[in-house]
């Protein structure tokens, strides 16, 4: 028998794991639809971008839309608002970066970069608190609008200013901007 | 067989482990060292190629069921749904489908094997008894899984099958009233079944666990049947026969793969890709093919309540089987007669299959009825007759015996060619 | 491994006799419908793919002709020009899904509106549902054609459905359909058709609700193919094919990487199974 001479151990040895190593890989290769299956399937994704018409919006009015699951803020900010948010001193802020997926990751949270238009009248932002994922107060005419006048947390009392940056509370980071463009006067696309 | 443990703590830690739970220790005597006849074909693997469909069937099921709606309406489109959008959901609900017919050709070689080699006998009784309780249990998850898909064979099955129970004098009614949540298989019946489908393969799993446990309690049995005498009877579970069950599982899964990607949908019914409609029932209703033989016997009866209760009686047999066969020989390869006899209820078997897939009339029901006749004379009067009259042939003294003669004919046949 | 001794080999013989004997008598009862042929697809086999031209001109005969009264409610836009699928192009897609109008809604005012498709959406059905379907075409509902193709069957026979298991022929649905396309002619004198019914040789009965669909140049292609009968009913039939089964493709080519896999890991575990076992007599 070859597998008892001691001259030739190391065929055997070859054998047993180059068939293990297979079966290892076969294993994993069968892991991987079982883990990719729970990932955003195709419907999902179709439904990834959508735009929504704006052109019933009065200044000083909002709307929320849903958008892969989550509630979208689009807010037509008064004059009043915008001279608000951009008086502000950047570097005072609790998160100065400006969380805005349409510009460079290293953009300052200035309220030029926070704002859809050039006039500063639309803003365009994922309503979801950056704390623990819940929908800040602020959109409806009654609601808190905490003490920055934009929107306000009510799990655990994050306030957002009018441009939707963090300002007191324990969330960390302003609200995120999503992908968004005009394209027509009237229509927002989202995503 | 000894049940000394044969297990040594390596390391400090395995030590200090092995003090408060003998987990490593249970699983090393239970799955390395296990003492298994050293002359186990490969019958013997279906096994492990059993346990390895159950976890495939669970946890295929637990993917789907994240994906799957369990709502009369929006069942069939969640299944499309499953096949079209999820990602990998085809090969998921594929594999899951066929496996299940994979799982029922796996244990009816299983059970054959144990008819051939009379692994019911004494001392492994109740061994037999728990894998009849599984497959009994196979058979009702099956049918409620074949319910979820909400196709015509799916409501049409799940229709006629319930409708068995409206045969119990008085109560009949009232019970499949019960069963069904309503006065038909309806959107209740389909949420109940999901919910049952879903818990029965861990209640299978459970009885696999005493059905293992039997077995090593009561050793295997073997091809020649003989009881394990000496060490040398045996040989350790690893790596022996985990490797040739692996190579046995690998064959399998190369059949399993065939059907999971060349040829999904041919062992189902193409009318359960038409959604339920209770007004319009298809023109045959079969369940699937593992079933036939059942669908043959109840539909053999002319009576309803016969049917029913024959048809039971056709898995209840198997229950007593142990005590019908009389004789001491386990062995088919020693008994001449029962040999032939065991081919033809084989043949039987299959050709039962062959008929619940035919319509019940003329010459069909003819044959079934004398198929479904000679199924019962086969346990009851071939089994315990047989063992009575047949004169077996010598038995090896020791399974080692039998190894080494089988070896020394081989290698005269060897010999004998060369020259 | 069981060895058959002479007696029960004979036994088993006469069973078997016995059993052909029952497969012939139900190959005779199948009676009237004509047995449907086999036809060669491009998508049949193991190394089986979809031919994009024909998908392409199958859409079209669908959108021209058949969408007029058959849904295909589990069917996006967006498949056309997913893998596997016809092959259009994103762009070509949206255009597509823009020329159909969709019901969409409620609005703000609660109101339901019509809105151009996007590829997101379903293809747009027909009729609003069953019943109204029903209705519009004699009281016969004009099936959904997401699945159809593999909701139909052919009738094979002994030892065809036995062979069919090892062979792959997966094509039984669009077979019947390519003839059932095929299959309309003049009933024979002695045949009663019912008013409102048409003759199929292929159809279960051979009365069918719906009229002949198509006839010479029904469609004017896109890519200049003629377009005969049989041309038009093989690729609308490819089309439902690839509708009902739009993985096939993916399908295949995974199931020919896992067999060579398995096959070599079976041989692995042969010979280290064969070294295995050589340490003891066996």
């Amino acid at each position: 028998m070859s597998d008892k001479d001691p001259k030739q151990p190391s065929r055997r040895d070859f054998i047993f794991l180059a068939t293990g190593a297979f079966a290892a890989v076969g294993a994993a290769s069968i892991a991987w639809p079982i883990v990719d299956q729970m990932n955003p399937d195709a419907t999902a994704l179709a439904l990834s971008k959508i735009e929504v018409d704006i052109s019933q919006l009065e200044r000083g009015q909002a709307i929320t839309v849903k958008w892969r699951g989550k509630p979208v803020f689009i807010r037509r900010r008064t004059e009043e608002e915008i001279q608000m948010a951009s008086r502000v001193d950047i570097d005072s802020l609790p998160d100065n970066n400006a969380r805005n997926y349409n510009l460079s990751p290293d953009s300052a949270a200035s309220d030029e970069n926070r704002s859809l238009d050039e006039n500063g009248e639309w803003l365009v932002m994922v309503g979801v608190c950056t704390h623990l994922g819940c929908v800040p107060k602020g959109q409806s005419l009654g609601d808190s609008k905490g003490d920055f006048g934009g929107w306000y947390c009510p799990c655990h009392g994050s306030h957002y200013d009018t441009a939707g940056r963090i300002r007191k509370g324990p969330a960390a980071k302003n609200l995120d901007i999503p992908a968004a463009e005009f394209i027509n006067q009237n229509v927002i696309r989202i995503g | 067989m000894s049940k000394e443990s044969t297990y040594i703590p390596k390391s400090g830690f395995s030590k200090w482990f092995d003090q408060r739970l003998p987990l490593p220790r249970m699983l090393h005597d239970n799955i390395n060292a296990f003492p298994t006849p050293r002359n186990l074909n490969y019958w013997y693997t279906f096994g492990g190629i059993l346990t390895f469909c159950l976890v495939t069937q669970i946890v295929t099921g637990i993917v789907l069921a994240m994906h799957y709606t369990a709502d009369a309406g929006l069942a069939f489109a969640s299944v499309e749904h499953i096949m079209r959008n999820v990602n990998y959901g085809w090969l998921i609900r594929y594999i899951h489908a066929v496996g299940a017919s994979m799982f029922f050709l796996a244990v009816y070689v299983h059970i054959f094997r144990g008819l051939y080699y009379g692994s019911y006998k004494a001392p492994r009784e109740i061994l037999w008894i728990l894998g009849v309780v599984i497959y009994l249990l196979m058979v009702i998850t099956a049918f409620m899984g074949y319910v979820l898909p909400w196709g015509q064979m799916s409501f049409w099955g799940a229709t006629v099958i319930t409708n068995l129970f409206s045969v119990i004098p008085v109560v009949g009614t009232t019970i499949t009233e019960w069963l069904w949540g309503g006065f038909a298989v309806d959107n209740a019946t389909l949420k109940r079944f999901f919910s049952l489908h879903y818990l029965m393969p861990f209640m299978i799993f459970g009885v696999v666990i005493l059905h293992i446990w039997s077995l090593h309690v009561t050793g295997n049995n073997n091809p020649v049947g003989v009881s394990v005498k000496e060490k040398q009877d045996t040989v350790p579970f690893a790596p022996y026969y985990t490797v040739k069950d692996a190579f046995s599982l690998v064959c399998f899964l190369i059949l399993f793969a065939w059907f999971i990607f060349f040829n999904p949908n041919i062992l189902g019914h193409t009318d359960n890709y038409i959604m339920a409609d209770p007004l319009v029932t298809p023109a045959h209703i079969v369940p699937e093919w593992y079933l036939l033989p059942f669908y043959a016997i109840l539909r053999a009866i002319p009576s309803k309540l016969g049917g029913v209760l024959v048809m039971g009686a056709a898995i209840a047999i198997l229950f007593i089987l142990p005590w019908l066969d009389t004789s001491k020989v386990r062995s088919a390869t020693f008994r001449p007669l029962y040999k032939q006899f065991y081919w033809i209820f084989v043949v039987n078997c299959i050709a039962l299959g062959y008929l619940g897939s035919q319509n019940p009339e003329g010459l069909f029901l003819v044959a079934s009825r004398i198929c479904t006749a000679y199924y019962f004379i086969h346990f009851l009067l071939v089994l315990p007759i047989l063992g009575l009259v047949e004169k077996p042939k010598p038995i090896p003294e020791s399974i080692t015996k039998a190894v080494l003669e089988k070896m020394e004919i081989r290698n005269m046949k060897e010999k004998s060619a060369e020259a | 491994m069981f060895k058959l001794s002479g007696y029960n080999f004979k036994f088993c013989i006469l069973f078997q006799i016995i059993f052909v004997l029952f497969f012939s008598i139900s190959a005779f009862a199948a009676g009237e419908q004509k047995r449907v042929q086999k036809h060669d697809w491009t998508f049949a086999g193991i190394f089986g793919h979809y031919d994009d031209a024909q998908l392409q001109r199958g859409f079209q005969v669908y959108r021209e002709v058949c969408s007029s009264c058959h849904s295909m409610n589990y069917v996006y836009y967006r498949n056309l020009a997913e893998e596997g699928g016809p092959g259009f192009t994103v762009e070509e897609v949206k255009v597509i899904a823009s020329e159909d109008m969709i019901i969409d809604g409620p609005d703000d005012y609660g109101e339901m509106f019509e809105r151009p498709g996007k590829p997101s959406d379903t293809f747009v059905s027909p009729y609003a549902n069953q019943n109204e379907a029903r209705a519009s075409n004699g009281g016969a509902y004009p099936p959904d054609f997401s699945v159809l193709a593999k909701a139909r069957s052919t009738l094979r026979g002994f030892p065809w459905w036995f062979v069919d298991l090892f062979t792959g022929y997966q094509e039984q649905g669009v077979d019947y359909i390519y003839a059932l396309l095929n299959g309309y002619s003049e009933p024979p004198d002695d045949f009663i058709l019912q008013s409102g019914m048409h003759y199929n040789e292929y159809y279960p009965g051979n009365q069918i609700a719906m009229g002949q669909p198509l006839y010479e140049e029904s469609v004017e292609y896109a890519d200049g193919t003629a377009a005969s009968v049989e041309q038009m009913a093989e690729d609308v039939s490819a089309f439902m094919m690839w509708a009902a089964e739009p993985k096939l493709e993916i399908r295949k080519q995974m199931g020919f990487k896992v067999a060579i896999f398995l096959f070599v890991l079976a041989g692995l575990l042969y010979y280290s199974k064969k070294k295995i076992w050589a340490r003891i007599e066996h």
